[in-house]
Protein backbone atom coordinates (compact mmCIF):
# COMPACT_ATOMS: atom_id res chain seq x y z
CA UNK A 1 0.00 0.00 0.00
CA UNK A 2 2.78 2.44 0.98
CA UNK A 3 4.75 1.52 -2.15
CA UNK A 4 1.71 2.06 -4.31
CA UNK A 5 1.05 5.48 -2.74
CA UNK A 6 4.68 6.45 -3.31
CA UNK A 7 4.44 5.42 -6.96
CA UNK A 8 1.24 7.44 -7.41
CA UNK A 9 2.93 10.46 -5.81
CA UNK A 10 5.97 10.23 -8.06
CA UNK A 11 3.84 9.88 -11.17
CA UNK A 12 1.66 12.80 -10.09
CA UNK A 13 4.60 15.10 -9.38
CA UNK A 14 6.12 14.18 -12.73
CA UNK A 15 2.89 14.88 -14.55
CA UNK A 16 1.54 17.99 -12.79
CA UNK A 17 4.57 19.51 -11.06
CA UNK A 18 4.81 19.66 -7.23
CA UNK A 19 2.49 22.61 -6.55
CA UNK A 20 -0.37 21.60 -8.80
CA UNK A 21 0.00 17.96 -7.76
CA UNK A 22 -0.54 18.80 -4.09
CA UNK A 23 -3.86 20.37 -5.08
CA UNK A 24 -4.80 17.51 -7.41
CA UNK A 25 -3.94 15.00 -4.67
CA UNK A 26 -6.30 16.77 -2.28
CA UNK A 27 -9.05 16.64 -4.88
CA UNK A 28 -8.44 12.93 -5.44
CA UNK A 29 -8.65 12.24 -1.71
CA UNK A 30 -11.86 14.26 -1.38
CA UNK A 31 -13.45 12.40 -4.28
CA UNK A 32 -12.42 9.05 -2.82
CA UNK A 33 -14.06 10.06 0.46
CA UNK A 34 -17.24 11.60 -0.92
CA UNK A 35 -18.08 9.00 -3.57
CA UNK A 36 -18.98 6.29 -1.00
CA UNK A 37 -20.74 8.88 1.14
CA UNK A 38 -22.92 9.99 -1.77
CA UNK A 39 -23.52 6.34 -2.64
CA UNK A 40 -24.86 5.72 0.88
CA UNK A 41 -26.92 8.89 0.69
CA UNK A 42 -28.44 7.71 -2.58
CA UNK A 43 -29.29 4.30 -1.27
CA UNK A 44 -30.59 5.33 2.14
CA UNK A 45 -33.55 6.82 0.25
CA UNK A 46 -34.31 3.40 -1.17
CA UNK A 47 -33.67 1.75 2.20
CA UNK A 48 -36.11 4.18 3.78
CA UNK A 49 -38.89 3.33 1.36
CA UNK A 50 -38.21 -0.39 1.63
CA UNK A 51 -38.02 -0.41 5.44
CA UNK A 52 -41.14 1.67 5.89
CA UNK A 53 -42.83 -0.47 3.25
CA UNK A 54 -41.97 -3.63 5.16
CA UNK A 55 -43.20 -2.11 8.42
CA UNK A 56 -46.49 -1.21 6.78
CA UNK A 57 -46.75 -4.64 5.15
CA UNK A 58 -46.36 -3.52 1.54
CA UNK A 59 -43.52 -4.20 -0.90
CA UNK A 60 -42.17 -0.68 -1.42
CA UNK A 61 -40.63 0.35 -4.75
CA UNK A 62 -39.93 -2.82 -6.77
CA UNK A 63 -40.42 -1.86 -10.42
CA UNK A 64 -37.17 -0.15 -11.45
CA UNK A 65 -34.46 -2.77 -11.59
CA UNK A 66 -34.31 -6.01 -9.63
CA UNK A 67 -35.83 -5.47 -6.14
CA UNK A 68 -36.05 -1.75 -7.00
CA UNK A 69 -32.29 -1.16 -6.82
CA UNK A 70 -32.33 1.37 -9.65
CA UNK A 71 -35.12 3.42 -8.06
CA UNK A 72 -32.79 6.15 -6.63
CA UNK A 73 -31.22 6.61 -10.06
CA UNK A 74 -34.63 6.92 -11.67
CA UNK A 75 -35.58 9.51 -9.03
CA UNK A 76 -32.38 11.45 -9.65
CA UNK A 77 -32.91 11.48 -13.42
CA UNK A 78 -36.48 12.65 -12.90
CA UNK A 79 -35.39 15.48 -10.58
CA UNK A 80 -32.60 16.61 -12.91
CA UNK A 81 -34.80 16.79 -15.99
CA UNK A 82 -37.70 18.56 -14.36
CA UNK A 83 -38.00 22.29 -14.78
CA UNK A 84 -36.49 24.40 -12.02
CA UNK A 85 -38.97 27.14 -11.22
CA UNK A 86 -37.72 30.46 -9.92
CA UNK A 87 -40.48 32.45 -8.23
CA UNK A 88 -40.66 35.98 -9.69
CA UNK A 89 -40.49 37.73 -6.34
CA UNK A 90 -37.74 35.52 -4.99
CA UNK A 91 -34.31 36.84 -4.15
CA UNK A 92 -32.69 34.92 -7.01
CA UNK A 93 -29.10 34.71 -5.84
CA UNK A 94 -29.94 33.50 -2.34
CA UNK A 95 -32.70 31.25 -3.68
CA UNK A 96 -30.18 29.34 -5.79
CA UNK A 97 -27.44 29.42 -3.16
CA UNK A 98 -29.60 28.09 -0.31
CA UNK A 99 -29.84 24.40 -1.34
CA UNK A 100 -26.09 24.31 -1.93
CA UNK A 101 -25.49 25.73 1.53
CA UNK A 102 -27.49 22.91 3.12
CA UNK A 103 -25.70 20.16 1.24
CA UNK A 104 -22.13 21.50 1.46
CA UNK A 105 -21.80 21.58 5.30
CA UNK A 106 -23.15 18.04 5.44
CA UNK A 107 -20.36 16.96 3.08
CA UNK A 108 -17.66 19.18 4.64
CA UNK A 109 -18.07 17.43 7.98
CA UNK A 110 -16.87 14.14 6.50
CA UNK A 111 -13.31 15.52 6.32
CA UNK A 112 -12.70 14.66 9.99
CA UNK A 113 -14.69 11.43 10.24
CA UNK A 114 -12.23 8.56 10.77
CA UNK A 115 -13.03 5.12 9.33
CA UNK A 116 -10.05 3.43 10.96
CA UNK A 117 -7.02 4.73 12.89
CA UNK A 118 -5.27 5.50 9.58
CA UNK A 119 -8.19 6.04 7.22
CA UNK A 120 -9.11 9.66 7.88
CA UNK A 121 -8.84 12.61 5.53
CA UNK A 122 -7.90 15.21 8.16
CA UNK A 123 -6.86 13.85 11.54
CA UNK A 124 -7.13 17.19 13.35
CA UNK A 125 -6.93 17.77 17.07
CA UNK A 126 -10.30 19.48 17.31
CA UNK A 127 -12.31 16.92 15.34
CA UNK A 128 -15.38 17.01 17.59
CA UNK A 129 -15.36 20.80 17.73
CA UNK A 130 -15.01 21.00 13.95
CA UNK A 131 -18.05 18.78 13.52
CA UNK A 132 -20.13 20.88 15.89
CA UNK A 133 -18.99 24.09 14.18
CA UNK A 134 -19.76 22.85 10.69
CA UNK A 135 -23.10 21.35 11.68
CA UNK A 136 -24.17 24.74 13.03
CA UNK A 137 -23.81 26.15 9.51
CA UNK A 138 -26.55 23.93 8.12
CA UNK A 139 -29.15 26.35 9.46
CA UNK A 140 -28.08 29.05 7.00
CA UNK A 141 -29.20 27.14 3.94
CA UNK A 142 -32.63 26.67 5.49
CA UNK A 143 -33.13 30.21 6.73
CA UNK A 144 -31.94 31.61 3.38
CA UNK A 145 -34.30 29.30 1.51
CA UNK A 146 -37.23 30.40 3.64
CA UNK A 147 -36.50 34.08 3.37
CA UNK A 148 -35.52 34.25 -0.28
CA UNK A 149 -38.62 32.31 -1.40
CA UNK A 150 -40.73 35.32 -0.40
CA UNK A 151 -43.56 33.07 0.65
CA UNK A 152 -45.31 32.83 3.99
CA UNK A 153 -45.26 29.07 4.23
CA UNK A 154 -41.58 28.89 3.39
CA UNK A 155 -40.74 31.65 5.84
CA UNK A 156 -42.69 30.11 8.71
CA UNK A 157 -41.17 26.74 7.92
CA UNK A 158 -37.67 28.20 7.95
CA UNK A 159 -38.29 29.99 11.26
CA UNK A 160 -39.48 26.79 12.88
CA UNK A 161 -36.72 24.76 11.40
CA UNK A 162 -33.91 27.07 12.42
CA UNK A 163 -35.26 27.58 15.93
CA UNK A 164 -35.44 23.82 16.26
CA UNK A 165 -31.94 23.23 14.90
CA UNK A 166 -30.37 25.89 17.11
CA UNK A 167 -32.14 24.49 20.18
CA UNK A 168 -31.18 20.90 19.64
CA UNK A 169 -27.63 21.73 18.62
CA UNK A 170 -27.13 22.91 22.17
CA UNK A 171 -28.12 19.62 23.74
CA UNK A 172 -26.27 17.66 21.06
CA UNK A 173 -23.09 19.59 21.83
CA UNK A 174 -23.57 19.10 25.55
CA UNK A 175 -23.97 15.34 25.19
CA UNK A 176 -20.55 15.20 23.52
CA UNK A 177 -18.81 17.10 26.34
CA UNK A 178 -18.83 14.17 28.83
CA UNK A 179 -17.23 12.06 26.09
CA UNK A 180 -14.52 14.67 25.62
CA UNK A 181 -14.02 14.81 29.39
CA UNK A 182 -13.58 11.06 29.58
CA UNK A 183 -11.22 10.94 26.60
CA UNK A 184 -9.29 14.09 27.42
CA UNK A 185 -9.01 14.89 23.70
CA UNK A 186 -11.10 16.41 20.93
CA UNK A 187 -9.53 14.14 18.35
CA UNK A 188 -12.04 11.59 17.01
CA UNK A 189 -9.41 8.87 16.58
CA UNK A 190 -8.43 9.30 20.25
CA UNK A 191 -12.11 9.23 21.23
CA UNK A 192 -12.56 5.83 19.56
CA UNK A 193 -9.26 4.34 20.74
CA UNK A 194 -10.10 5.36 24.30
CA UNK A 195 -13.16 3.09 24.19
CA UNK A 196 -11.01 -0.09 24.14
CA UNK A 197 -12.02 -1.13 27.67
CA UNK A 198 -15.67 -0.27 27.33
CA UNK A 199 -17.74 1.74 24.91
CA UNK A 200 -18.80 5.19 25.97
CA UNK A 201 -22.42 4.14 25.74
CA UNK A 202 -22.03 2.08 28.93
CA UNK A 203 -21.10 4.88 31.37
CA UNK A 204 -22.98 7.49 29.34
CA UNK A 205 -26.14 5.65 28.31
CA UNK A 206 -28.51 8.58 29.03
CA UNK A 207 -26.25 10.88 27.02
CA UNK A 208 -26.41 8.49 24.10
CA UNK A 209 -30.21 8.57 24.13
CA UNK A 210 -30.27 12.34 24.38
CA UNK A 211 -27.72 12.54 21.57
CA UNK A 212 -29.79 10.34 19.35
CA UNK A 213 -33.08 12.13 19.98
CA UNK A 214 -31.34 15.48 19.52
CA UNK A 215 -29.91 14.52 16.16
CA UNK A 216 -33.29 13.24 15.04
CA UNK A 217 -34.61 16.71 15.85
CA UNK A 218 -31.59 18.41 14.37
CA UNK A 219 -31.99 16.64 11.05
CA UNK A 220 -35.68 17.62 11.04
CA UNK A 221 -36.87 14.03 10.93
CA UNK A 222 -40.10 12.50 12.18
CA UNK A 223 -41.35 12.83 14.93
CA UNK A 224 -39.75 16.29 14.89
CA UNK A 225 -40.35 17.13 11.22
CA UNK A 226 -42.42 20.19 12.08
CA UNK A 227 -40.66 22.39 9.54
CA UNK A 228 -42.28 20.25 6.88
CA UNK A 229 -45.56 19.69 8.67
CA UNK A 230 -47.57 19.32 5.50
CA UNK A 231 -51.07 19.99 6.83
CA UNK A 232 -49.96 23.40 8.15
CA UNK A 233 -47.05 24.51 6.03
CA UNK A 234 -47.24 22.69 2.67
CA UNK A 235 -43.57 21.66 2.53
CA UNK A 236 -42.01 24.10 4.98
CA UNK A 237 -38.91 25.96 3.97
CA UNK A 238 -38.65 24.33 0.57
CA UNK A 239 -42.23 24.89 -0.52
CA UNK A 240 -41.15 27.00 -3.50
CA UNK A 241 -38.35 24.71 -4.61
CA UNK A 242 -38.71 22.36 -7.51
CA UNK A 243 -36.72 19.77 -9.41
CA UNK A 244 -33.08 19.31 -8.43
CA UNK A 245 -32.93 22.32 -6.10
CA UNK A 246 -35.51 20.55 -3.92
CA UNK A 247 -33.55 17.36 -4.49
CA UNK A 248 -30.45 19.03 -3.04
CA UNK A 249 -32.33 19.78 0.18
CA UNK A 250 -33.34 16.13 0.42
CA UNK A 251 -29.76 15.05 -0.26
CA UNK A 252 -28.55 17.41 2.46
CA UNK A 253 -31.05 15.93 4.90
CA UNK A 254 -30.00 12.36 4.16
CA UNK A 255 -26.30 13.26 4.15
CA UNK A 256 -26.84 14.67 7.65
CA UNK A 257 -28.59 11.50 8.78
CA UNK A 258 -25.69 9.38 7.55
CA UNK A 259 -23.20 11.76 9.18
CA UNK A 260 -24.81 11.82 12.62
CA UNK A 261 -25.22 8.04 12.51
CA UNK A 262 -21.50 7.63 11.88
CA UNK A 263 -20.71 10.20 14.55
CA UNK A 264 -22.92 8.39 17.06
CA UNK A 265 -21.26 5.08 16.21
CA UNK A 266 -17.80 6.61 16.60
CA UNK A 267 -18.39 8.58 19.75
CA UNK A 268 -20.66 6.26 21.73
CA UNK A 269 -20.56 2.80 20.17
CA UNK A 270 -16.81 2.27 19.90
CA UNK A 271 -16.41 3.05 16.20
CA UNK A 272 -14.33 0.38 14.47
CA UNK A 273 -13.68 -1.57 17.69
CA UNK A 274 -15.33 -5.01 17.82
CA UNK A 275 -17.80 -5.61 20.70
CA UNK A 276 -15.66 -8.48 22.07
CA UNK A 277 -12.00 -8.93 21.25
CA UNK A 278 -12.55 -12.49 19.89
CA UNK A 279 -14.37 -10.94 16.94
CA UNK A 280 -11.31 -8.81 16.15
CA UNK A 281 -10.60 -10.74 12.93
CA UNK A 282 -13.50 -8.94 11.24
CA UNK A 283 -12.18 -5.67 9.80
CA UNK A 284 -12.95 -2.48 11.72
CA UNK A 285 -14.63 -0.89 8.73
CA UNK A 286 -17.30 -3.61 8.84
CA UNK A 287 -17.99 -2.94 12.52
CA UNK A 288 -18.24 0.78 11.95
CA UNK A 289 -20.57 0.18 9.00
CA UNK A 290 -22.77 -2.16 11.04
CA UNK A 291 -23.06 0.25 13.97
CA UNK A 292 -23.74 3.27 11.79
CA UNK A 293 -26.13 1.20 9.68
CA UNK A 294 -28.04 0.21 12.81
CA UNK A 295 -28.41 3.85 13.85
CA UNK A 296 -29.62 4.76 10.35
CA UNK A 297 -32.14 1.94 10.57
CA UNK A 298 -33.41 3.37 13.87
CA UNK A 299 -33.95 6.70 12.09
CA UNK A 300 -36.22 4.97 9.58
CA UNK A 301 -37.85 2.85 12.27
CA UNK A 302 -38.75 5.96 14.28
CA UNK A 303 -40.23 7.54 11.17
CA UNK A 304 -42.51 4.57 10.61
CA UNK A 305 -43.56 4.42 14.27
CA UNK A 306 -44.07 7.77 15.93
CA UNK A 307 -46.62 10.53 15.36
CA UNK A 308 -45.44 14.11 15.00
CA UNK A 309 -44.73 16.29 18.03
CA UNK A 310 -46.43 19.62 18.60
CA UNK A 311 -44.09 22.59 18.36
CA UNK A 312 -44.32 23.73 21.99
CA UNK A 313 -43.76 20.14 23.13
CA UNK A 314 -40.67 19.99 20.97
CA UNK A 315 -39.24 23.17 22.44
CA UNK A 316 -40.09 22.06 25.95
CA UNK A 317 -38.30 18.76 25.44
CA UNK A 318 -35.20 20.48 24.11
CA UNK A 319 -34.83 23.28 26.61
CA UNK A 320 -36.50 22.02 29.76
CA UNK A 321 -35.62 18.33 29.70
CA UNK A 322 -32.53 17.66 27.60
CA UNK A 323 -30.59 20.80 28.46
CA UNK A 324 -30.72 20.44 32.27
CA UNK A 325 -30.18 16.70 32.04
CA UNK A 326 -27.10 16.98 29.83
CA UNK A 327 -25.68 19.82 31.95
CA UNK A 328 -26.16 17.66 35.03
CA UNK A 329 -24.30 14.81 33.34
CA UNK A 330 -21.40 17.08 32.47
CA UNK A 331 -21.04 17.96 36.16
CA UNK A 332 -21.50 14.35 37.20
CA UNK A 333 -18.86 13.11 34.74
CA UNK A 334 -16.44 15.80 35.87
CA UNK A 335 -17.04 14.91 39.51
CA UNK A 336 -16.56 11.19 38.96
CA UNK A 337 -13.38 11.78 36.96
CA UNK A 338 -12.05 14.12 39.64
CA UNK A 339 -12.75 11.60 42.40
CA UNK A 340 -11.36 8.58 40.57
CA UNK A 341 -8.43 10.03 38.67
CA UNK A 342 -7.57 13.35 40.31
CA UNK A 343 -6.68 16.42 38.29
CA UNK A 344 -6.05 15.56 34.65
CA UNK A 345 -4.07 17.22 31.92
CA UNK A 346 -1.42 18.75 34.16
CA UNK B 1 4.26 31.07 -3.28
CA UNK B 2 2.96 28.01 -1.49
CA UNK B 3 -0.57 26.65 -1.35
CA UNK B 4 -0.98 28.20 2.10
CA UNK B 5 -0.13 31.62 0.65
CA UNK B 6 -2.73 31.26 -2.08
CA UNK B 7 -5.34 30.25 0.48
CA UNK B 8 -4.34 33.16 2.70
CA UNK B 9 -4.85 35.69 -0.09
CA UNK B 10 -8.12 34.02 -1.01
CA UNK B 11 -9.53 34.26 2.53
CA UNK B 12 -8.10 37.74 3.11
CA UNK B 13 -9.64 39.10 -0.09
CA UNK B 14 -12.91 37.39 0.69
CA UNK B 15 -12.93 38.85 4.22
CA UNK B 16 -12.33 42.40 2.97
CA UNK B 17 -14.86 42.15 0.14
CA UNK B 18 -17.48 40.64 2.45
CA UNK B 19 -16.84 43.39 5.00
CA UNK B 20 -17.44 45.96 2.28
CA UNK B 21 -20.60 44.07 1.42
CA UNK B 22 -21.81 44.37 5.03
CA UNK B 23 -21.60 48.15 4.82
CA UNK B 24 -22.63 48.54 1.21
CA UNK B 25 -25.63 46.21 0.84
CA UNK B 26 -28.99 47.84 0.36
CA UNK B 27 -30.84 44.98 1.94
CA UNK B 28 -30.13 44.42 5.66
CA UNK B 29 -30.55 40.67 5.26
CA UNK B 30 -27.77 40.65 2.68
CA UNK B 31 -25.65 42.67 5.11
CA UNK B 32 -26.03 40.02 7.79
CA UNK B 33 -25.20 37.28 5.32
CA UNK B 34 -22.08 39.18 4.24
CA UNK B 35 -21.19 39.48 7.92
CA UNK B 36 -21.43 35.70 8.16
CA UNK B 37 -19.09 35.40 5.18
CA UNK B 38 -16.64 37.75 6.92
CA UNK B 39 -16.71 35.55 10.01
CA UNK B 40 -16.13 32.51 7.87
CA UNK B 41 -13.12 33.98 6.06
CA UNK B 42 -11.66 35.14 9.36
CA UNK B 43 -12.06 31.61 10.71
CA UNK B 44 -10.15 30.41 7.65
CA UNK B 45 -7.34 32.84 8.46
CA UNK B 46 -7.24 31.54 12.06
CA UNK B 47 -6.85 28.00 10.74
CA UNK B 48 -3.96 29.11 8.53
CA UNK B 49 -1.97 30.45 11.51
CA UNK B 50 -2.65 27.23 13.41
CA UNK B 51 -5.24 28.61 15.83
CA UNK B 52 -7.83 25.98 15.02
CA UNK B 53 -9.58 26.22 18.38
CA UNK B 54 -10.29 29.93 17.88
CA UNK B 55 -11.49 29.21 14.37
CA UNK B 56 -13.93 26.55 15.55
CA UNK B 57 -15.23 28.76 18.35
CA UNK B 58 -15.63 31.68 15.96
CA UNK B 59 -17.68 29.55 13.60
CA UNK B 60 -19.72 27.95 16.37
CA UNK B 61 -20.49 31.03 18.44
CA UNK B 62 -20.62 33.84 15.90
CA UNK B 63 -21.88 32.02 12.83
CA UNK B 64 -23.87 29.31 14.56
CA UNK B 65 -25.58 31.44 17.17
CA UNK B 66 -25.06 35.21 17.10
CA UNK B 67 -25.48 35.78 13.36
CA UNK B 68 -28.47 33.43 13.23
CA UNK B 69 -30.20 35.55 15.88
CA UNK B 70 -29.31 38.73 13.95
CA UNK B 71 -30.82 37.15 10.88
CA UNK B 72 -33.97 36.20 12.79
CA UNK B 73 -34.49 39.78 13.92
CA UNK B 74 -33.59 41.43 10.64
CA UNK B 75 -35.82 39.12 8.62
CA UNK B 76 -38.77 39.84 10.87
CA UNK B 77 -38.45 43.58 10.36
CA UNK B 78 -40.67 45.25 7.84
CA UNK B 79 -38.01 47.43 6.25
CA UNK B 80 -38.67 50.29 3.88
CA UNK B 81 -35.44 50.30 1.87
CA UNK B 82 -35.80 53.81 0.46
CA UNK B 83 -36.34 55.30 3.92
CA UNK B 84 -33.50 53.26 5.31
CA UNK B 85 -31.11 54.74 2.78
CA UNK B 86 -32.27 58.31 3.48
CA UNK B 87 -31.79 57.76 7.20
CA UNK B 88 -28.39 56.20 6.73
CA UNK B 89 -27.10 59.46 5.23
CA UNK B 90 -27.97 61.22 8.48
CA UNK B 91 -25.77 58.88 10.47
CA UNK B 92 -22.91 59.04 8.00
CA UNK B 93 -20.77 61.58 9.95
CA UNK B 94 -21.06 59.50 13.14
CA UNK B 95 -20.21 56.30 11.29
CA UNK B 96 -17.22 57.89 9.59
CA UNK B 97 -15.94 59.20 12.94
CA UNK B 98 -16.17 55.77 14.57
CA UNK B 99 -14.53 54.21 11.53
CA UNK B 100 -11.72 56.76 11.61
CA UNK B 101 -11.05 56.22 15.33
CA UNK B 102 -10.90 52.46 14.84
CA UNK B 103 -8.62 52.89 11.84
CA UNK B 104 -6.22 55.03 13.89
CA UNK B 105 -6.27 52.45 16.69
CA UNK B 106 -5.48 49.74 14.17
CA UNK B 107 -2.60 51.89 12.91
CA UNK B 108 -1.17 52.13 16.43
CA UNK B 109 -1.44 48.36 16.84
CA UNK B 110 0.35 47.73 13.56
CA UNK B 111 3.03 50.25 14.53
CA UNK B 112 3.75 48.46 17.81
CA UNK B 113 3.69 44.96 16.46
CA UNK B 114 6.96 43.10 16.26
CA UNK B 115 6.82 41.71 12.77
CA UNK B 116 10.21 40.06 12.97
CA UNK B 117 9.19 37.79 15.83
CA UNK B 118 6.93 34.96 14.75
CA UNK B 119 4.44 33.69 17.30
CA UNK B 120 6.30 30.85 18.94
CA UNK B 121 5.15 27.30 19.44
CA UNK B 122 1.80 27.61 17.66
CA UNK B 123 2.34 24.49 15.62
CA UNK B 124 3.70 22.31 18.40
CA UNK B 125 1.35 23.00 21.29
CA UNK B 126 -2.17 21.62 21.33
CA UNK B 127 -3.76 25.05 21.43
CA UNK B 128 -7.06 23.89 22.92
CA UNK B 129 -5.07 22.70 25.93
CA UNK B 130 -2.97 25.88 25.99
CA UNK B 131 -6.01 28.16 25.96
CA UNK B 132 -7.69 26.08 28.65
CA UNK B 133 -4.65 26.23 30.89
CA UNK B 134 -4.23 29.97 30.43
CA UNK B 135 -7.91 30.65 31.12
CA UNK B 136 -8.19 28.47 34.22
CA UNK B 137 -4.91 29.40 35.88
CA UNK B 138 -3.52 32.81 35.05
CA UNK B 139 -6.76 34.45 33.98
CA UNK B 140 -9.10 32.55 36.28
CA UNK B 141 -10.62 35.63 37.99
CA UNK B 142 -11.23 37.70 34.84
CA UNK B 143 -12.66 34.58 33.22
CA UNK B 144 -15.03 33.87 36.10
CA UNK B 145 -16.09 37.52 36.29
CA UNK B 146 -16.83 37.51 32.57
CA UNK B 147 -18.95 34.39 32.93
CA UNK B 148 -20.80 35.96 35.85
CA UNK B 149 -21.57 39.05 33.76
CA UNK B 150 -22.88 36.81 30.99
CA UNK B 151 -25.04 34.96 33.49
CA UNK B 152 -26.51 38.23 34.75
CA UNK B 153 -27.23 39.29 31.16
CA UNK B 154 -28.86 35.94 30.52
CA UNK B 155 -31.14 36.16 33.54
CA UNK B 156 -31.85 39.79 32.72
CA UNK B 157 -32.95 38.93 29.21
CA UNK B 158 -35.29 36.24 30.49
CA UNK B 159 -36.68 38.53 33.20
CA UNK B 160 -37.32 41.33 30.69
CA UNK B 161 -39.11 39.23 28.12
CA UNK B 162 -40.97 36.79 30.32
CA UNK B 163 -44.47 37.75 31.16
CA UNK B 164 -47.41 35.74 32.36
CA UNK B 165 -50.19 36.05 29.85
CA UNK B 166 -53.76 35.39 30.80
CA UNK B 167 -56.04 33.44 28.48
CA UNK B 168 -53.20 31.45 26.98
CA UNK B 169 -53.58 27.74 27.37
CA UNK B 170 -50.34 26.17 28.39
CA UNK B 171 -49.61 22.53 28.70
CA UNK B 172 -48.70 21.64 32.26
CA UNK B 173 -47.04 18.26 31.91
CA UNK B 174 -46.88 17.60 35.65
CA UNK B 175 -50.59 18.25 36.04
CA UNK B 176 -51.39 16.02 33.09
CA UNK B 177 -49.30 13.21 34.46
CA UNK B 178 -50.85 13.61 37.91
CA UNK B 179 -54.31 12.92 36.53
CA UNK B 180 -55.58 9.48 37.31
CA UNK B 181 -58.43 7.46 35.99
CA UNK B 182 -60.37 8.16 39.18
CA UNK B 183 -60.46 11.95 38.86
CA UNK B 184 -60.72 12.09 35.11
CA UNK B 185 -63.30 9.49 34.18
CA UNK B 186 -66.65 8.96 35.78
CA UNK B 187 -68.60 5.87 34.98
CA UNK B 188 -72.34 5.97 35.47
CA UNK B 189 -74.90 3.37 34.91
CA UNK B 190 -77.65 4.86 32.83
CA UNK B 191 -80.81 2.94 32.41
CA UNK B 192 -81.81 2.34 28.82
CA UNK B 193 -84.07 5.10 27.44
CA UNK B 194 -83.48 7.47 30.39
CA UNK B 195 -80.16 9.02 29.47
CA UNK B 196 -80.31 12.60 28.27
Amino acid sequence: MADFLKMVHEMGVGFFGPLLWSLVWVVIKVVLLLAPVLFIVTYITLAERKVIGAMQVRPGPNRVGFFGVLQPLADAVKLIFKETILPIKADKGLFILAPLLTLVPALLSWAVVPFSPELVLANINIGVLYLLAISSLGAYGIIMAGWSSNSRYAFLGAMRSVAQMVSYEVSMGFTLIPVILITGSLNLVDVVEHQKTWWNVIPLAPMFFIYFISVVAETNRTPFDLPEAEPELVAGFFTEYSAMSAGLFLMGEYANIVLVSFLGALVFLGGWLPPVSILGFIPGLVWLGLKAGFLMFVFLWIRATFPRYRYDQLMRLGWKVFLPLSLFWIFLTGLVLQLTQGVRGG
Amino acid sequence: MTVADIIFYLFATLAVLAALGVVGSRNPVHSVLFLVLTFFSTAGLFVLIGAEFLAAVLVMVYMGAVAILFLFVVMMLDVDFARLRRESVRYLPLGLTVGFVMFVELGFMVGHHHWDKAVSGLDTVNNTLAIGQALYTRYLYPFEVASLILLVALIGAVALTHRERKRVHRQDIARQLARTKEDAVELRKVASGEGA
